[in-house]
């Protein structure tokens, strides 16, 4: 069973594009990146599946529960954390945990505590004299308290400080070998392709494509430096062409035969043909798309 | 019950707040009666011969000389008025508050229906406002008793429940539209004040009368309710549809309704 599932999910915002024909699968059990940069679609995705907006047309399943049909049923196995966390101003975060067990009716005292001392929250502080960062703490704990099985986590790292990442992602991973699927969205393309072992790249509510981590970066190009050249002739399957000094570094997406064919023509000092990391990819399917 | 704790909880700041303030005007009122009653007495006439101004606000009707006289006209006006501002505020900042302040999207990813969140919040708003009129009936009983005064008990306790069915309905309008639209408390505001100035405008003209129906100042008229010693049904059964419509538009709206 997929813990997560679209069939042709599409949400328009009057005649605005959010996301057109989405299909997206993620195992059970995966730890699944998912990638683009501002206004891609994936908040509308992840709204989409939390219930949160109504699909314009397709549907989803979570573990092969419909979306619109069974969504208390979904949502009590799900943790969520949003890219921007809000809480009732005037109450205590204590206040706030136990609000949310309460309403999943779930008595999580115990990893409350144990989540707080790891992430050193302090459960009697007002919500009001929060940081942004602290306020990222109460979202997670939110989001980890009940153990749920999927985690839904919208660039769940943002305003955390590099210590509370480390510890945020030891947790994610402890959860991931229990058996919990984790599905993030970011556009920190490090740390995704450092977590991940699945990753999808949305562009302008397309989704581009969608594959094991390291199938995406053999699959889609490599990453070749040469140096010794001015300019290179002039390819389709030569993109993004960057150059620095007598260097140039470029992605190449053609046959390995073809590169070397036109790599012999040209006067080169130097040559390095390696994967491209996860920028580039992301690089590379968006310069595809934009030639 | 879960989050009527919750909005119990929020709001219990703002109830002590306005059943503080109300409660304490609603005693003054009552206290300064003794003081006021033959100046009443002598004035009474003047009040009700004041053509226009008098029918306004109902008091061609009333004897400021007797308790219900002055109480509908002064007390009424501070319960009618500032308990329909009350409820309003209850109302309108229910569920828009919750987008306006971007926690919509903690609450609506827990495992609750849109509908048990309508049906909670609207239950935890009619609570609240019966707590503000429990402790308002209250002060007043303690407020009436202390000065020796000896009211209509029955038609202190039928004024009390107009006020009660006015801002239940008020508070019902405002929660409506909290519902379909993010909007401030000033708009609520404004909604308690448009139905008092129909209430006038209804007691002034006689081809605006019509407003009565739309208005729920219109079965909470003091005068009327002493007069005719009992709430005009006909303008209530309005108030009562249109607080089931709102409660049933707002379950509607609230279910099909995206969240930003």
């Amino acid at each position: 069973m997929y813990a997560i599932q679209t069939f042709s999910l599409t949400k328009y915002y009057g005649s605005s594009k959010g996301i057109e024909d989405l299909r997206l699968t993620v195992e059970q059990g995966d730890f699944f990146g998912f990638i683009g940069p501002n206004g891609a679609g994936k908040s509308t995705t992840i709204r989409t599946l939390l219930g949160l907006i109504s699909p314009t047309s397709g549907t989803a399943r979570i573990f092969g529960k419909d979306i619109v049909t069974q969504k208390q049923e979904i949502l009590s196995d799900i943790g969520y954390m949003p890219s921007e966390s809000a809480f009732y101003q005037n109450q205590r975060v204590k206040d706030i945990l136990t609000f949310s067990a309460a309403l999943r009716k779930k008595d999580c005292t115990a990893q409350t505590a144990l989540l707080c001392e790891r992430f050193s929250l302090d459960p009697n502080r007002k919500i009001r004299e929060l940081s942004l960062g602290n306020r990222k703490k109460v979202s997670i704990v939110c989001a980890l308290q009940h153990m749920p099985s999927l985690y839904i986590l919208d660039e769940p790292t943002n305003g955390l400080d590099p210590l509370m990442q480390q510890e945020f992602y030891a947790v994610l991973e402890e959860r991931n070998r229990q058996g919990a699927t984790i599905f993030l969205s970011s556009h920190v393309l490090s740390e995704v392709q450092k977590r991940c072992t699945h990753a999808a790249v949305i562009r302008e509510g397309s989704l581009l494509i969608s594959d094991r981590m390291d199938a995406l970066g053999h699959a889609s190009a490599k990453q070749v430096t040469v140096r010794g050249v001015d300019a290179l002739p002039a390819s389709d399957q030569i993109r993004n062409v960057q150059k620095t000094g007598d260097t140039l570094r470029f992605l190449y997406s053609g046959s390995p035969k073809d590169l070397l064919q036109t790599l012999s023509a040209l006067p080169l000092t130097d040559l390095s043909i390696a994967e491209p990391n996860l920028e580039e990819i992301f690089m590379h399917y968006y310069a595809k798309e934009n030639p | 019950m879960t989050l009527i704790r919750h909005e119990l909880s929020l709001g219990k700041q703002t109830l002590f707040i306005w059943t503080a303030v109300i409660a304490g005007l609603m005693a003054l009122c009552i206290f300064i009666y003794p003081d006021m009653e033959q100046q009443m007495q002598d004035i009474g006439d003047m009040f009700s011969n004041m053509g226009g101004f008098s029918a306004a606000f109902g008091m061609n009707q009333l004897n400021f000389g007797e308790f219900m006289g002055y109480f509908c006209v002064e007390c009424g006006n501070i319960l009618g008025l500032g308990g329909a501002f009350f409820a309003a505020l209850s109302g309108i900042s229910s569920l828009s508050k919750e987008e306006r302040e971007h926690t919509a999207e903690f609450l609506l990813t827990h495992p609750i229906s849109r509908r048990r969140v309508v049906a909670q919040k609207y239950g935890a708003m009619l609570l609240q406002i019966a707590l503000f009129h429990a402790a308002v009936l209250a002060v007043t009983f303690l407020s009436v008793q202390s000065i020796d005064a000896s009211p209509d008990w029955s038609m202190l306790a039928l004024l009390f429940l107009a006020y009660f069915m006015l801002q239940i309905e008020i508070a019902s309008i405002c929660f409506c539209i909290s519902a379909c639209c993010s909007v401030g408390p000033g708009a609520g505001l404004g909604i308690a004040a448009l139905f008092y100035f129909f209430n006038i405008i209804a007691n002034l003209t006689e081809s605006m009368a019509g407003l009565k129906y739309i208005t729920p100042f219109g079965y909470a008229e003091g005068a009327d309710i002493l007069a005719d010693r009992s709430l005009h049904l006909p303008y209530l059964a309005v108030g009562v549809l249109i607080t089931i419509s709102s409660i049933l538009l707002a379950l509607y709206r609230y279910h099909q309704k995206d969240i930003s």
